[in-house]
């Protein structure tokens, strides 16, 4: 892989490969950030990889600017990029639509299909998290299915619920609490993709594969109870 | 990422009272609270200007104060900046959470309740014994007085904006909306638009001081508490020794972006770094 290593700002060294939503770009970014991290450079405060770019945030008083630099980009050029070890499989069950779902109807509308098709494409779809980001507990999926790969809200709503499943263009997602948002809601997990109780706070990692599996309003209901 | 807005004032309150730079402090935004001390105390308050009182009587900004049980600490109107801090001796007890004692509102982590602090709460301190009297010997920086200028670097999407897009936004003042928080300042001022053909970007890190450029044209300056992860370009970066400066800006403050080297930028960052250091005797 070939990229390239720009500064953002005077704290963070970023390696930029091909700007694309791909396994094999993301791949290579996870990889990258693993070799980064195993090189324990001084100064490294933390290493995050993205859809196609691993940001180094860096003590600009102590870490060598070069070294980073340089270690990026051989790492980039290095052969043997692999799968991160553990690539855990998660089943999130989904109620979809109603009160649950605000924005269905508007990505059926999109879409030029019905409601039901719209859930039938992104419950089949099988999702790679990409990378960690946004929230605790975020995971950035992809890709969906172009049919209803529908771009976000011009303004986010002020308020999206705990587990709510939403999509933005290609990409995927659960967020792990409430907050403000902009991407289109079209159901809602009990599940907790974020919880301190857990000793792995996060329920995803960047690599891992997601699928959705629908359930009924009332099952979903059901699963709240006996989760509290 | 969280943690405080202006983490030199921070780390000042901490050494007054004999603390590592690290230890918690209570962070106060635009206008300050009242509040009583239960057990003996050594502390101090940085940062923004606001009249202090204990009991009554006027004490100073920026050095150690001694309070007993039952003393009450007032804060008046505020005169300049935006961020206090107030520090004591062992910091303020609230656990770690996620390797931080830092309150994260958006996800409701760390501090007390992962929330601002309201009436009535209790904060917990430890018991230590007698401090030596810590003073203020120079002022690490001066508090913005109705703006600031803030120094940046280029940004990494900055070549995708036309060259008179970016020297506008070295040339005008852009001034702090009141939608402007711990997670980023929403700026007002003239537009930048985007190049013809230009789309949000595939959601890339950020780093706090960036500047975002929307579609609206109108910049966000992204700060402690900001989304890790974004999609909009980023024209330019505030350099890390002003954001101490960025953090006392308050709605209404206006901002100058001053372009600078990455020599400067780490010259300018060891020099705030040692202003702090030999900032108490």
């Amino acid at each position: 892989m070939t990229g390239r290593v720009i500064d953002v700002g005077d704290a963070c060294v970023t390696l930029e490969l091909d700007a694309l939503v791909e396994p094999d770009i993301n791949d290579a970014c996870l990889s990258i950030a693993d070799q980064v991290a195993r090189a324990k450079l001084s100064g490294v405060r933390d290493i995050v990889p993205t859809y196609h770019t691993v940001a180094v945030y860096v003590n600009p008083l102590v870490a060598n600017r070069e070294a980073v630099a340089d270690m990026l980009t051989r790492a980039a050029a290095s052969d043997g990029i692999a799968r991160p070890p553990s690539a855990a499989r998660h089943e999130i069950p989904v109620c979809y639509g109603g009160e649950f779902g605000p924005d269905l109807d508007d990505v059926a509308r999109f879409a030029r299909c019905t409601a039901e098709d719209v859930v039938r494409l992104h419950s089949e779809g099988i999702y790679r998290v990409y990378m960690m980001g946004f929230l605790p507990g975020f995971a950035y999926l992809g890709k969906v299915d172009e049919r209803i790969a529908m771009g976000r809200h011009e303004t986010p709503r002020m308020r999206v619920a705990a587990g709510s499943i939403a999509l933005a263009g290609s990409q995927t997602g659960v967020y792990p609490m409430e907050s403000p948002g902009g991407w289109r809601v079209i159901g809602r997990t009990w599940m907790r993709p974020f919880d301190l109780q857990r000793p792995e706070p996060s329920l995803f990692r960047a690599g891992d594969t997601v699928r959705f599996v629908p359930m009924s309003r009332a099952s979903y209901l059901d699963a709240l109870t006996r989760r509290a | 990422m969280s943690g405080p807005m202006d983490w030199c004032s921070h780390g000042l309150a901490n050494l007054l009272v004999g603390n590592s730079e690290d230890a918690a402090t209570l962070e106060v935004t635009m206008s300050g609270p009242e509040l009583i001390v239960a057990g003996d105390v050594t502390f101090a308050v940085t940062g923004a200007e606001f009249p202090l009182t204990l009991n009554g009587a006027a004490v100073a900004m920026d050095k150690a104060v001694h309070a007993r049980s039952g003393d009450i600490l007032t804060f008046g109107m505020r005169r300049h900046g935006a961020r206090s801090y107030v520090a004591v001796t062992g910091g303020f007890q609230v656990p770690l959470v996620l390797g931080s004692r830092s309150t994260h509102v958006l996800s409701g982590l760390g501090g007390l309740g992962g929330r601002a602090l309201r009436p009535g709460d209790h904060l917990e301190i430890r018991s230590v014994g007698p401090t030596i009297d810590r003073e203020l010997r120079s002022r690490p920086f001066r508090l913005p007085e109705g703006g600031a200028a803030l120094r940046v670097l280029p940004g990494p999407h900055e070549h995708r904006f036309a060259h008179e897009t970016v020297k506008k936004l070295q040339s005008f003042r852009y001034v702090l909306s009141p939608r402007s928080d711990r997670m980023g300042y929403r700026l007002e001022g003239p537009a930048l638009p985007w190049p013809p053909g230009t789309t949000e970007l595939i959601s890339g890190a950020t780093v706090p001081g960036a500047v975002q450029i929307p579609s609206s044209g109108q910049p966000i300056l992204l700060m402690v508490d900001r989304a890790t992860t974004g999609g909009y370009p980023i024209i330019a970066v505030v350099i890390s020794a002003d954001l101490p400066l960025a953090g006392q800006l308050a709605p209404g403050d206006w901002i100058e972006f001053a372009p600078c080297t990455r020599g400067e930028a780490v010259a300018a960052l060891r020099d705030r770094e040692r202003a702090l250091l030999t900032a108490v005797d």
